[in-house]
Formats: C-alpha cells, structure tokens, sequence
C-alpha cells in the first residue's frame, strides 16, 4: 500500500496556499473580508490663480505624495493648457500656455483614500543642515533660548518638544518676543533646530475637512528621532500627526510656482466621499496596473458568468459533506447541484413548487408514455419536449395571473428535469411511489441545503474575490475522499449492532 | 430515531460504506476486472470456462429486432428469466415461471402480454437498467427449478445465498428470502428477510426483516432458526473459486440451489452490500482484517475453505 503522507503534505499545501492567498489579498489589496464595508475617501480639488501678462506662462504645482492616503484618481481641468505630470521623488503639475491673459483658473481634482500609515520613516540619517545665521540682533537672544532649551534636553526629540512649548509659552520672556517680531513661530523653530544640527524640514500639509473650500495649506515641522520624522504643528502647539492631514509637499520645494504670471495663489476645497471599500480597492489594483489575478480585470459579461460557476464549488462541498457524512441518499450525484443553480435564479420557493409541479406533470405524462412502448431514448426526447411545453404553460399561466415569479421557472436544466423524471419513473414502477418520494425529497433536501450555501451574500462574495477558498474547498473535498468512518445514517442503520456480545 | 455511537460500532467491526469503497473495493478490486462480473454475460462464460455451474443460457439478445425471437427460443421451456447484462442490485429481471401456449405468467400468476416482455427487451437494449445508461444486451436464461429443501423458507421466489469472499476465503453468509413485502424479490432494503449463516456449517445464525430481528417468516411462518442450507460445502467451494475466475479480491456470490443441479452461480458483485453485518448480527471487519494478516503463499481453493470453516464458525444467535 502506498503512503498516505504525499497526500496529506498535498493537501496541506493547498489548504495553507488557499489561506495565505486569500490574506495576502485581503491584507494586500485591501479587498475587505466582509462585503458592503464602507470606507470614506476625500475628494480634493486644488484652484490656481494667477493673472497672465499676455506672455507664455507656466505653471507647477506640487502634488500631494503620502504614504497615510493612496491616490484613487486625479485629473487636471484647464482649458487650453498643455499639462505635464511629472513622477519621482517630487510629483507635479506643470501647465503652459503659449500666451495668457487676464485671471487664469487652473483645476487639479485628486481622489484620496486613507491606508492608516500615519508614520513617516526614513532608514537612513539626513544629513545635517547647515546651522541658520542668525541677524546680529536676533543672535544673542536666540543662543539665549537655544542654550537653555538644549541644557534641559536630552535628545533631538525632546529639545524639539521643550523649544516648542517655550515658542508658544503665554509668558513670553522679552528674548522670544523679540524674535517673534521679526519671524513667524513655524520658522523660529526650524532655525532654532537647525542650529543646533538637529535634522528638521518645513513640510505644507492640508487639514482635511468636510466640506470646506478656500482654504490654504499650513506649514508644519518635521523633526527627524530615531528613524521617524515626528511632525510637529507649531502654530497649533501639537506634536504628532492627526489621520485628516494630508503632507502636500515634503520636499523642502516650493508648493505653486508660476512663471509669466503675478498675484499667483493656490486654494483648496474639498468633500469627504463614502464609498464601497470593494470598489475602492478594485479601482486602487487598476491604477497600480498590478498583473494581479483577479477576476476584475473580465469584461463584465464573463464576471457575472465567473460569479454563477464559482458558486459550484460551494454547492459540490454541501453534496460531499451531506453524502459522505451525512450519508443523504441522492437520485443522481451532482443533480442537486443543478437544481440548486436553479433555484439561484428562481429562489427558494418558486423553485421548490415550480419543480415538484413540473416533476408531477412529468411523471404523469412518463406513465402514459410508459403505454406506449417506446424505445428509451424516444421516450426520454418526448419528456423533454413534453417538460418544455410544461414549462411554457406555466410561465404563460403566471404572466396571465400576475405572477412574475413564475416566470423564473424557465431557468431549470431541461434536460436534467427530462432524466429526474425519467429515472423516478422507473423508481416508481420497480420500488414503488415510497421510494421516489424518499429519493425525490432527499435530493430537494441536499439541493436545499446547497442554495441555502450558495444564495449567501457573504458567501458569493467571498468565492468571488478570494480564490484562494476554493482551494480550501479543494482540500477539504480530497481530505472527506479519504474519511473511512462511518456516515451519520450509518448510526442508525446498524444501532442494532451496536450492543454487547 | 436511535443512534449508536461510533465507537461501539468500531468495537463490534461494523464495515461501513465509506470504508468499504475505500479501504476494500478501491484497494483490493482492480478496475480492469471489472466488466467480468458487471457484465453477466462475460461472467457466464468465465463460470463456464472454469468449470462453475450457472443457469442454462437459453440466448441473447443484442439487437431490437430480434425481440421477436423471444417466443421461439422459449418454446419448449416451462419457464424462463430475462435479464439485463450489465443490470445492478436485481433491476430489470422479468421472471416467467409458466409458459402457457404463447401466454406468459409470473410467479405471482399475473400474466405478461407479448407486447409487455417486448417493452422490457427494448428498455434492457437501451440501457435503461444498466450503470450510466450504456447499451446493453439481454439475457435470457432458464429457469431454476428450486430445491423444495427451501420451501417455506420464501415467497413467491427464489431464496438466493449471498456469500462474501474476500482474497478468496468465505468471510460471512446470509440467505435472502422474499416476502410478500419485499414484492418476490430479494434485496433486503425491500423487505426481505435476511438470514446469517454460519460460514461452518451452513446453520442459520440470526435473522432480519427490515434491520429487526426476526423468529419466523412473516408469510410462510417458517422458524428461521431451523434452517440448514444443503450442500454446503459444494456452495463454499464455488463461490471460493470465483475468486481465482474473477481477480477481485472483494466480491459478493450471489448463489442459488437447483433440484438437480445443485448450486448454480448467478451473479457477482464487486461492490457487495453491507446489510449482510446486520442479518449476521455482527460486523465483518474483524474476520477481513484476520484474512489481511494473513502471510505466505496463496492457498488452494479446499485449504481456503477449510480455513474459512475452521476460523468464522460463530454461535447462533436467536
């Protein structure tokens, strides 16, 4: 006998590969795990102004590049603009224009999506920035506040959160004060942190907010500790980052520079958007071009179809389990598979009456056909027909009534429903009607359980987005071929064999 | 609704289906041998060929048109049977236990109309009765003039011996008798009643009608505890050497007993059921689990069934 152990190391393979695939999508791609989750998304449009001097102009605007948001899609509207997206390190806009005139609207539209990567790392140490030469009258003051800050500190992040509650001390001493005269607190801080050779850099960040418009990007500090840039908001007297602030620009460059145009400026509106997290992550493995196997990237007619057949694999587990546990008798191996398909399409009820109606009819007809002598496979053609008259009657009979739920009806397999009745027939004459009722109701019941699996939302949504379950279901399939105990059924029927000797 | 435990199941050997299929039939049945006993015609002339005794084949019958033959190859017979080649579980089997000038009766005294026996040659030819609808031929054989040691044993039909032979040894035996409920015919689940026999002697050992003991016949009121089938050992030694005829190393003989013949082989089955374990009264995995240890060269037919006597012989149990 050969070993057992391939086949098990087999399986196991397949079911780890089958959950791992299905969380590496999940984890991934940020397909989430339970359908109908919403996440909310930003919409923010960016309006550049400037005012032409009748010569070429152009104009470059920074665009946002943070890891805490992905870019769903963006697009730029600018009548008679060429545009240029650059990528790199620094993204940006570019407009040109050969001659403008007047006030110029430019409109960049750009969709985000929260990841929750808050945090800003960085492997390697920035290099130290030269130290800031102060103004001969600032000097004195600044090494004053310097100097006494750093005594009280003990490491770059610290200094940076004693200088920042010094700059924003209510009981301003005349040295900040004068400082303060001369230069906004967000810029007194970088100074004061550059010359002490702490690694700092401006960055503009955007508060986002619903339904706001008009409104400007803040300027912000971000201090380089231990592999992190912490990001501290000097004006608001905050260290740490809030989850609604987008970073704009990090790159020590400017945000809009326009070139052939004055009174230039940038404002800001935004909406907050909930959308389905589903499709939120479907539009993100787009954009990323990601060759990534996913059944998304079929035209929608083969998605749709790709949704029905995923569905057998469900409905094949319910027939092994129920068989090979259970021990249900079925009249035809996968026929309550079929029908469960159809009754996917009828649903429960209608199905149910609709197939015991058409079985009846059929069987009647089968009995006087039996009178006949026919040869079986004449026989089994004129029950075919025969069932599709049925079925016409009925939908016609429906549609006069008002039914329209008996107009789903057309969606059973014919044929199927042409050998069903064929092979009850001949049940009926060798065992008897208790023998057809038995077989019948014991694939209706197993065909029940499967549309019960498959019609589940949770369920079609999973076998469709995680292909990885269905080599679960692979595994669990050959794992119950190799089960060697006894079936539920089997409990019962031999009960009396169960006592002492 | 009662259950049983699976453990006390497991205790007392009970084979069940899942374990069968897997660990007996896939393992021990080739798939290549198995035509020789799907096929009864192929397995009626492999008996022949090796000296086993089994019904006279009167013909076949392969082609529709020669449904019309019928009457002329049974003319001279008191009876006949007609059944599929590659039928299962006794589908499909027209017994005609008189021939009345041109007029057919079955054993029930029913007639059967020329027109009707037509139909059933018809739906054999088609397939109707055979595993996945494949074509098929129809045999038709004589009838068996049943030994009236077994009157009272059943009704309406003939008791038939089913015995399990497993690598060729006989592992466990039951007699099936029909009962009116069971319609003439033998299958347990019907209704018949089935009788554990001591693999011994030939003894019954228990008996059964629809998985409940039971003393008597329910129609004849036969004591099911007197019955002693005849010609025992000539019975083990048949089905013994299906074994070497067919290849299969789990197999179900289905035999019956002729008045003058003796034990005539009517079919085998390479996927045997399980209720013989509940007209024996006991499971049948401890006794092929004594076959499996077994080591050293194949033995002969008559070591076989020796050893068969010698090691399953079991207490009645009524």
């Amino acid at each position: 006998m050969h070993s057992r152990k391939p086949f098990f190391i087999f399986v196991a393979l397949l079911f780890i590969f089958g959950t791992a695939a299905s969380i590496y999508r999940s984890v991934e791609h940020n397909v989430p795990f339970l359908p109908g989750k919403q996440v909310q998304s930003w919409s923010v449009e960016a309006k550049v102004m400037f005012n032409g001097t009748n010569k070429a102009a152009e104009a470059s605007l920074s665009l946002p590049q943070d890891d805490a948001f992905d870019v769903l899609s963006e697009n730029a509207s600018s009548p008679g603009y060429g545009l240029n997206i650059s990528d790199g390190d620094d993204r940006r806009a570019v407009w040109s224009i050969r001659e403008a005139s007047g006030r110029q609207s430019l409109y960049y539209r750009v969709t985000l999506v929260p990841t929750g990567q808050l945090d800003v790392t960085q492997d390697e140490e920035p290099e130290v920035p030269e130290a800031f030469t102060w103004q001969v009258t600032e000097k004195g003051a600044a090494d004053q506040i310097m100097n006494d800050v750093w005594q009280r500190s003990a490491n770059n992040l610290s200094y940076a959160q004693q200088l920042m509650s010094v700059i924003n001390d209510s009981n301003q001493s005349q040295n900040l004060a004068l400082l303060l005269s001369v230069n906004n607190r967000t810029q007194l801080f970088l100074q004061m942190l550059q010359s002490k050779g702490v690694p700092a850099k401006k960055v503009s960040g955007l508060m986002l907010e619903d339904q706001r418009r008009r409104q400007q990007l803040s300027p912000y500090v971000q201090v380089f500790h231990d592999g992190e840039w912490v990001l501290f908001d000097v004006e608001g007297n905050k260290e740490g980052r809030p989850d609604n602030l987008v970073l704009w620009q990090q790159n020590n460059q400017s945000v809009l520079d326009v070139i052939g145009g004055s009174n230039s400026q940038v404002n800001f509106s935004m909406l907050q958007e909930t959308r389905s997290a589903l499709a939120t992550s479907i539009d993100m493995m787009n954009n990323s071009d990601a060759m990534d196997f996913s059944l998304y990237q079929l035209p929608l007619e083969e998605q749709s179809t790709f949704k029905g057949i995923l569905l057998i694999p469900i409905g094949v587990l319910v027939v092994v389990f129920l068989r090979v546990i259970i021990g249900i008798k079925t009249s035809g191996t996968f026929m309550p598979v079929l029908i469960a398909l159809a009754f996917i399409q009828t649903t429960l009820l209608t199905g149910l009456i609709g197939f015991l109606l058409i079985v009846a009819f059929g069987l009647m007809i089968r009995s006087y056909l039996s009178q006949l002598n026919l040869l079986l496979i004449s026989r089994i053609s004129a029950v075919i027909i025969v069932v599709i008259f049925i079925i016409g009657l009925f939908t016609l009979i429906s549609y006069k009534v008002g039914l329209s739920e008996g107009l789903t009806i057309t969606f059973f397999p014919m044929i199927i429903l042409a050998w069903t009745i064929e092979r009850m027939s001949i049940l009926w004459e060798e065992e008897g009607p208790k023998a057809v009722v038995m077989a019948g109701g014991g694939s209706l019941f197993v065909a029940t359980l499967a549309y019960l699996a498959m019609s589940n939302s949770w369920i079609q949504y999973w076998v469709f987005n995680f292909l990885g379950i269905h080599l679960v279901i692979l595994a669990l399939v050959l794992v119950m071929g190799q089960y060697t105990g006894y079936r539920l059924t089997e409990l019962k029927r031999f009960k009396p064999l169960a006592g002492d000797k | 609704m009662e259950f049983a435990w699976p453990w006390q199941l497991r205790r007392n050997g009970v084979l069940n289906m899942n374990k069968r299929n897997i660990d007996y039939i896939g393992k021990y049945n080739p798939r290549k041998y198995y035509k020789r006993v799907d096929d009864k015609l192929i397995t009626k002339q492999l008996a022949l060929a090796n000296g086993i005794a089994v019904p006279d084949l009167i013909g076949v019958v392969e082609e529709q048109h020669k449904i019309n033959d019928i009457p002329q190859m049974v003319i001279d017979r008191t009876g006949f049977v007609i059944k599929p080649a590659k039928g299962s579980g006794g589908k499909g089997i027209l017994v005609i236990t008189k021939v009345d000038a041109g007029r057919y009766y079955k054993p029930n005294g029913d007639e059967v109309t020329p027109t009707e026996v037509y139909r059933h040659v018809s739906n054999i030819l088609s397939g109707l009765f055979s595993l996945g609808g494949a074509p098929d031929v129809a045999i038709v054989e004589g009838l068996i003039e049943f030994d009236p040691v077994f009157d009272g044993f059943s009704y309406e039909g003939v008791p038939d011996i089913r015995l399990i032979i497993f690598k060729g040894y006989p592992v466990m035996g039951m007699l099936r008798c029909s009962t009116a409920a069971s319609d003439g015919k033998a299958n347990l689940h019907q209704g018949a009643v089935g009788v554990g026999l001591d693999i011994a002697t030939g003894k019954s050992l228990f008996a059964v009608q629809f998985d409940k003991p039971v003393l008597k016949h329910p129609d004849t009121q036969f004591e099911l505890s007197q019955i002693q089938v005849p010609e025992w050992d000539t019975l083990l030694h048949t089905a013994s050497c299906a074994y070497e005829m067919c290849e299969l190393g789990y197999l179900g003989t289905d035999m019956v007993l002729d008045k003058q013949r003796g034990p005539l082989l009517l079919e085998l089955n390479a996927r045997p059921g399980l209720a013989i374990q509940t007209a024996n009264g006991r499971g049948i995995l401890q006794r092929l689990q004594h076959v499996e240890s077994l080591k050293g060269p194949t033995l002969s037919v008559e070591e076989r069934v020796a050893y068969a006597k010698k090691h399953f012989c079991s207490n009645p149990n009524f």
